[in-house]
């Protein structure tokens, strides 16, 4: 079986007209950065991963991770984690809810509770598990957001945009952090950015469209 | 892979417990439900009143077809009038409250007197018609509040002057009823428009060419935003010429507009007086859609003269007058509701109250000690048709635009049109016609064919509340937790609709007031024996008990009103420790 996420051989077309085309595989613990300017469908690609591309666009090819085929898996049996450039916590949820929303079910309450307050000791966090989602600053609002995902054992991991709202010292961390956390769960991750510095720091392939 | 396996696991699932497939099925078909419980009984109505309008009404021995109904429809010599009085009315009234609701968003808005008016606009939408044609006739009656207190100071007046104010002979006092209770509604509809019209940075743009607020607004602003407003529009207008209980309470008598002389023939008891309703009943049809025909001309002959005016480069150098007009016009029209209430308020208290005194010698709680049995009986009734309506019509809405979301259909501009047809439609047309249907098949009248009509009229309301909101929702959201493992359902549930609290409630509100304000479906339907505080309250107007008026009157704002507040509440409470969610 091939560990990793695979792109075969896929094309996204919007309203008949080409517009994005990839052939990849990306390896555990890799990261495969996409780049471009805005407007050329780099959110899209992203989109026929996760299965939440919009009823305007179709693609071709396959989508395949560990092995498995997945291309036509609904949403949320697929594994694969994303995060945006918003950190979209649930804004009705506790920062502790929002993490249980991502951790699978099973366990006791009490093995739940202490995963979480393990997840947020993880990032620094201890303690902000009754707070509010918007009484935090945007870096440990992003920590949040991520340790969610990594809760809910993706297999794979999308980041759209995902450091383009922090300003620059932030960003330099938090980039750091999700590359190490990925790297650590051995999770193939796929970037779109259109900041090189992102690219580069990713240390993986970098893949140009729209030159 | 052990984690890839539970996908199976879950395939296994859905395919074993028969009721998760079910409700995959039900969804694609809650559209087709909505429909049909909107345009059914729309449908239905009006094939019962085609028929008996021919001379059809076989529970009663007549066979059809023949034309005996329109012949005698056409000897009633009150016939010019009334039709008349429905045509002008309703035409004036929607002209008039257009009109000013336009110059005043034109020469006002983004203003603080603006943003004053825009909160007045929940609670004065959701005051029931009844209710503020009652206030409004005891504002303004020569017996009225306006009188006494000018009497006898400004006026010289100790008795009431012999005046017909109140159901004057050309129906002006009910068109100005209809008006102030129409001009909050258009007003939502068009601030709703707005945000999709790029109206602010139209106005700096008029302004830097030298185009005062309101002449700027009107050549840049008003085309975009009346195209929006269109169907509302038609509705208010449809609804003005087919209104039965602000007639009943502020219109003249003989003859009364057409849609109310249909409603007392439907009420006598001799077969040949319903058929003539039924016939009076299509005559309204026509003259609604002909009405709406006239409008649409306007339409064109207002559009041709304003590219003329846009063309002649007028700055607008007579402003400020019209500015100042529209806002007394809106604050006139806002305290004649908000004063209904007040006045409504004294009398439900008054002891002895002689002319022409300000304020009643004495206040007790006599007439709410009296009536109480009465009312609390007729809030039940209202209570529980309003809630089990409402709620169906939320679950049917949801259903519908979460069915929309995960199928990825939107609603078309033909959809939309179907979602205000039981609106455009004259209630006056299709109702005596539902109600002599159900008599027909042997239905009973009574409690659950009412609720059947409320469903009519609140669905498309709730639809329209709900639907921007549940759509302008992030979907992102749903992504991210689809990536989480959430289901569809999950995250309708654990998601969507938690953080869509606030606006649910609102449509949940809406739809309860409307409910709450509905007579003729109540009358008609109800077979006279559902008694809501709508029918109660318009019953009383002909009696003149101002005190027992104005009980039921009350008594009927707080049906409506008390859900808004709770709208408002309740999620301030929920959410009180979640700042992501207090602006809504």
């Amino acid at each position: 079986m091939v560990k990793g996420l695979t792109l075969e051989d896929i094309a996204i077309f919007k309203g008949g007209q080409p517009l994005v085309a990839l052939d990849r595989h990306i390896a555990p613990g890799t990261v495969l950065s996409v780049m471009g300017p805005s407007g050329i469908g780099k959110s899209t690609l992203l989109s026929v991963v996760t299965g939440t591309l919009p009823p305007a666009f179709t693609f071709t090819g396959r989508v395949l991770l560990d092995g498995a085929d997945i291309t036509h898996l609904s949403p949320h049996r697929r594994m694969v984690g994303i995060l945006f450039q918003d950190d979209l916590l649930f804004p009705h949820l506790s920062v502790g809810a929002n993490l249980a929303f991502g951790l699978r079910p099973g366990g006791s309450r009490a093995d739940r509770n202490a995963q979480i307050a393990q997840a947020l000791e993880e990032v620094e966090l201890g303690g902000f598990a009754d707070r509010d989602p918007a009484t935090l600053s945007g870096g440990q609002k992003a920590r949040v957001a991520l340790m969610r995902m990594l809760l809910a054992n993706p297999c794979a991991l999308m980041l759209d945009e995902a450091f383009s709202r922090l300003d620059t010292t932030l960003r330099a961390q938090v980039r750091a952090l999700v590359f190490a956390r990925a790297r650590d769960r051995a999770l193939p991750v796929l970037m779109v950015t259109h900041d090189a510095e992102d690219a580069a720091a990713a240390g993986g392939e970098i893949v140009n469209l729209g030159v | 892979m052990v984690r890839h396996a539970r996908f199976d696991f879950h395939r296994l699932l859905a395919s074993a417990l028969p009721l998760l497939r079910m409700k995959n099925r039900v969804l694609p078909v809650v559209p087709a439900l909505t429909l049909l419980a909107m345009l059914g009984p729309v449908m239905a109505g009006l094939y019962g009143t085609i028929l008996p309008a021919f001379g059809h009404l076989p529970a009663a021995g007549l066979v059809g077809p023949n034309l005996h109904a329109f012949r005698a429809l056409a000897a009633w010599p009150g016939l010019p009038r009334s039709v008349t009085l429905s045509l002008t009315t309703g035409l004036a009234m929607t002209a008039i409250a257009l009109t000013l609701v336009m110059l005043l968003v034109a020469g006002w808005s983004g203003t603080k007197a603006f943003r004053a008016l825009e909160r007045l606009l929940s609670p004065l939408l959701s005051v029931p018609h009844a209710a503020a044609a009652f206030g409004l006739a005891f504002l303004i009656a020569p017996s009225g509040w306006v009188a006494r207190l000018l009497s006898p100071g400004a006026t010289g007046w100790t008795n009431p002057p012999d005046w017909l104010i109140v159901q004057d002979p050309w129906g002006l006092t009910m068109t100005l009823g209809l008006v102030v209770k129409e001009m909050p509604f258009l007003l939502l509809m068009t601030l709703a428009a707005l945000g999709q019209t790029d109206a602010v940075r139209a106005r700096s743009i008029s302004a830097a060419l030298g185009y005062g607020r309101t002449t700027g607004w009107l050549k840049t602003v008003f085309p975009r935003v009346y195209a929006q407003i269109r169907l509302p529009v038609y509705v208010v207008l449809a609804y003005g010429m087919s209104v039965v209980d602000v007639a009943l309470i502020l219109g003249p008598n003989t003859p009364p507009p057409l849609s109310v002389q249909i409603v007392k023939w439907m009420g006598e008891p001799d077969f040949t007086a319903r058929l003539l309703a039924a016939s009076a009943a299509l005559l309204q049809l026509a003259l609604v859609v002909s009405a709406l025909g006239l409008w649409c001309i306007g339409e064109l002959v207002f559009s041709r003269l304003g590219l003329v005016w846009i063309n002649s480069g007028h700055r607008g150098a007579r402003d400020a007058p019209i500015r100042a007009f529209a806002l007394t016009g809106g604050i006139l029209s806002a305290l004649s509701v908000l004063l209904g209430l007040i006045v409504l308020a004294v009398w439900s208290f008054a002891g002895y109250w002689g002319f022409p005194d300000a304020l009643p010698d004495t206040f007790n709680v006599k007439t709410w000690l009296r009536q109480g049995d009465g009312v609390l009986s007729a809030l039940a009734e209202t209570a529980l048709i309003a809630s089990v309506v409402t709620l169906i019509a939320l679950i049917l809405t949801v259903g519908c635009l979460e069915a929309e979301y995960r199928h990825r259909r939107t609603l078309s501009q033909r959809g939309l049109w179907l979602l205000y047809l039981p609106l455009l439609m004259p209630q006056t047309a299709f109702l005596p016609g539902l109600q002599s249907l159900l008599l027909n098949v042997g239905a009973d009248v009574g409690r659950m064919p009412v609720m059947l009509a409320h469903l009519v009229f609140v669905l498309p309301y709730v639809f329209l509340s709900l639907a921007d909101p549940f759509r302008a929702w992030d979907t992102r959201n749903a992504a991210v937790a689809a990536a989480l493992g959430a289901g569809p359902d999950g995250v309708l549930w654990r998601v969507r609709l938690p953080m869509l609290l606030r606006p649910v409630l609102t449509a949940l509100a809406v739809g309860l007031s409307v409910s709450v304000g509905q007579y003729l479906p109540t009358l008609l339907i109800g077979g006279g024996r559902v008694a809501t505080l709508t029918t109660e309250a318009v019953a009383l107007s002909s009696g003149g008990d101002r005190r027992a008026i104005a009980v039921y009157g009350l008594m009927q704002t707080g049906a409506a009103l008390v859900p808004f507040g709770l709208a408002l509440l309740i999620p301030a409470l929920v959410w009180r420790n979640r700042k992501g969610l207090s602006h809504g």
